[in-house]
């Protein structure tokens, strides 16, 4: 039983970072209309100033965490601004090549700028609290707090808040939300910002917790977070947040019971069931084409 | 258009043939002098960069106090990179025979070795990787040697090591099953384990894909009561275990293979999470014979580093091949087809002593016969249990 609860709750803190993560790709699908391949990369990128902060300026983990925040935001703007701006009027598949391409940029440069070499993350929080025969180390519990604390600011303000509104209006219909005055490339360029920003704390969480950093660091917990924002229904934040759980949860129970080297193919497996049952994810709204 | 693309089409295939020709050329030129070409390949960049620099560090430095001798038998040393990809180190193998290569110190991981060993057998090149430890790179082919100790060697030493001193440990393995290196490792060491009645409690595995969460397989070990943990990994993955087990509060004792060896190095590791594991290494930097203390000092005041095991192969292997030129008599003009055959003949009957092991022998298959030693971390630093 304990080994079980021990199963579940690392199965409940990867979930945590995926949901985060896939609540970036969310945001952006939702509101752009377009897949963000990059977002695994700016994960990255957070993981690297927080691991520089840390390392050679001697910062303590949450100053760390605040300077990989505020570079990761202005990354997403600036690659918004310069590489999806431009091709708003173009078809989905230029934008998505051009996300691939940004993807590519941005971990070739960060081979030249850090190096190919592993560096070796020291967690934000170390240590763990046992109850019983269960140990929970403290980033899980981190993990966790921030992933809902993230999911219900997040809701109340796309449903509360003036730019949320926008944000809805702009995802519903781009051209009536401009002609009732919104200023839709700020409020997408504001969609970049709080994903880069999510991406950031993503990074910092994703990396305390599993301690390796390279140029790659982002991609496989990226193309995961992008299968569990799929999983509960893209472009919705809800479902994001239960795509992520569930997905970390069944990679941990199939490693643990069933088998740990066929425990991605049994999440993958896992998501082409439930496309087939329902294409639109768990809690994805089916939109009939119009045609 | 369509004759013009035609015209182009056959102006780039003269152009092709007439740079295929200037390479032929190039690559039937022995070097001058008495100056033998001595190549070496190995991740200079990438994930395993640690290992193919310390390889070419640690062939330099023996190359330049060959030179020093001023002897008869002069060398040069060309590095190539090869990111630890087999296709990539089959380029590199290519652009050092096109150099002028006459033999070959490398590749450095096993992969690249096994991919290279079947040009280079096919070549007559002679090669002798200093750390290619796969049973793979030397099977049936006569002129590829080692001089680290295989796999399966490893694995079975590593048994026979815990069996004599740790007989009662309940043993956990954690092994990456989508790599040779490592699967190979673990099965000859279950096989020994097995005969040597060892218990083993728990397996895990992972692949490349999932090499960041090892919570479940760690979990899995402490609730099968596991007090020795084996890992026949490399250490960028073994880091994130010990990274994990302590945070999971889990304190078995870890025993790790020469993968291990560069954990210390790690760019931010606390090396204090290394404290007490073993590794079975051929080489201790802080062994206190004089030949290992020129080696270390040297390294470290070229390159800033103490050397690992790597270095020390490839230092080894430089000098092996140094050896055997000497007693088999070549000259620097000769083809690297018959410095390959007098090599051949040499390295079977000689004995070498050098800093990963004294009294090498080579048997004609190519796999060296040495003895692994054991080391336990200490202070951030190698020393004998």
């Amino acid at each position: 039983m304990t080994e079980f609860l021990n199963y579940l709750i690392s199965g409940i803190s990867l979930g945590s970072v995926y949901a985060i993560i896939a609540l970036g790709y969310t945001m952006v699908y939702g509101i752009a209309k377009m897949l963000n391949f990059a977002h695994g990369d700016v994960i990255m990128v957070g993981g690297y100033v927080s691991f520089c902060a840390v390392f050679y300026l001697d910062l303590p983990g949450w100053l760390a965490t605040i300077l990989a925040i505020i570079v990761c935001t202005v990354l997403g703007v600036v690659i918004e601004g310069l590489a999806y701006k431009p091709l708003r009027q173009a078809g989905t598949l230029a934008v998505l090549i051009t996300a691939i391409g940004v993807s590519y940029f941005l971990q070739n440069a960060a081979q030249l700028i850090w190096g190919t070499s592993t560096k070796s993350y020291a967690s934000v929080m170390p240590g763990n609290l046992s109850l019983g025969g269960v140990t929970i180390p403290y980033i899980s519990i981190l993990t966790i707090a921030a992933c809902l604390i993230i999911m219900v600011v997040l809701t109340q303000f796309i449903n509360r808040s003036k730019l949320g509104k926008a944000m809805r209006a702009c995802s519903e219909d781009k051209g009536a939300a401009q002609l009732m005055g919104i200023h839709v490339n700020r409020t997408i360029s504001m969609t970049f910002a709080i994903g880069s920003a999510l991406a950031a704390i993503a990074g910092v969480l994703l990396c305390s917790s599993y301690t390796t950093l390279n140029p790659t660091t982002g991609s496989m917990p990226g193309i995961k977070a992008f299968t569990a924002a799929v999983f509960g229904g893209i472009g919705s934040i809800p479902g994001a947040f239960l795509g992520g759980i569930l997905l970390g949860v069944i990679e941990s129970m199939a490693k643990a019971y069933l088998s740990s080297a066929l425990a991605n193919s049994i999440v993958f497996a896992v998501l082409i069931i439930v496309l087939l049952v329902r294409p639109a994810g768990l809690l994805g709204k089916y939109v009939p084409e119009k045609v | 258009m369509k004759k013009k693309s035609v015209l182009a089409a056959a102006m780039a295939g003269a152009m092709c043939m007439g740079l295929l020709a200037g390479c032929g050329g190039k690559g039937g030129d022995t070097a001058d002098g008495n100056t033998f070409k001595i190549g070496t390949i190995g991740p200079l960049t990438g994930d395993n960069a640690i290992y193919g620099n310390a390889v070419a560090n640690g062939a330099q430095i023996a190359v330049d106090e060959i030179n020093a001798l001023g002897g008869d038998i002069q060398l040069s040393l060309k590095a190539e990179d090869d990111v630890a990809a087999a296709d990539t180190a089959v380029n590199a193998y290519n652009t050092l025979k096109d150099w002028g290569m006459q033999v070959l110190v490398g590749p450095t991981t096993s992969g690249s070795s096994i991919a290279v060993a079947s040009e280079a057998n096919a070549d007559r090149m002679f090669m002798l990787t200093p750390s290619g430890s796969s049973a793979d790179i030397t099977e049936g082919k006569d002129n590829v040697f080692q001089v680290c100790f295989t796999d399966p060697n490893q694995g079975t030493a590593a048994a026979d090591y815990i069996s004599t001193n740790m007989p009662d440990s309940k043993i956990a393995i954690i092994y990456q099953n989508d790599i040779d290196y490592s699967q190979g490792i673990r099965n000859t060491f279950a096989a020994e384990a097995e005969e040597k009645g060892l218990e083993i409690v728990s397996e895990g595995t992972f692949t490349a894909d999932t090499a960041t969460d090892f919570s479940v397989q760690l979990t899995a070990a402490q609730a099968a009561g596991a007090d020795l943990l084996f890992l026949p990994i490399y250490y960028q993955e073994a880091s994130v275990i010990l990274n994990q087990a302590k945070t999971m509060g889990f304190a078995p004792t870890v025993f790790g293979v020469d993968g291990m060896d560069g954990i210390l190095t790690l760019p931010g590791f606390d090396t204090s999470l290394a404290e007490g594991v073993m590794l079975l290494t051929p080489f201790s930097a802080d062994a206190e014979d004089e030949k290992t203390q020129n080696f270390v000092s040297e390294y470290q005041d070229r390159f800033g580093e103490i050397p690992n095991q790597f270095a020390a192969d490839a230092y080894d292997a430089v000098y092996i091949v140094y050896e055997g030129l000497k007693a088999a008599g070549c000259t620097a003009d000769m083809s690297y087809e018959d410095i390959c055959e007098a090599l051949v003949g040499q390295i079977t009957t000689m004995s070498f002593d050098g800093l990963t092991g004294a009294d090498m022998t080579w048997e004609a298959t190519g796999e060296v016969s040495k003895a692994p030693m054991a080391v336990v971390i200490k202070d951030g630093a190698y020393v004998l249990p």
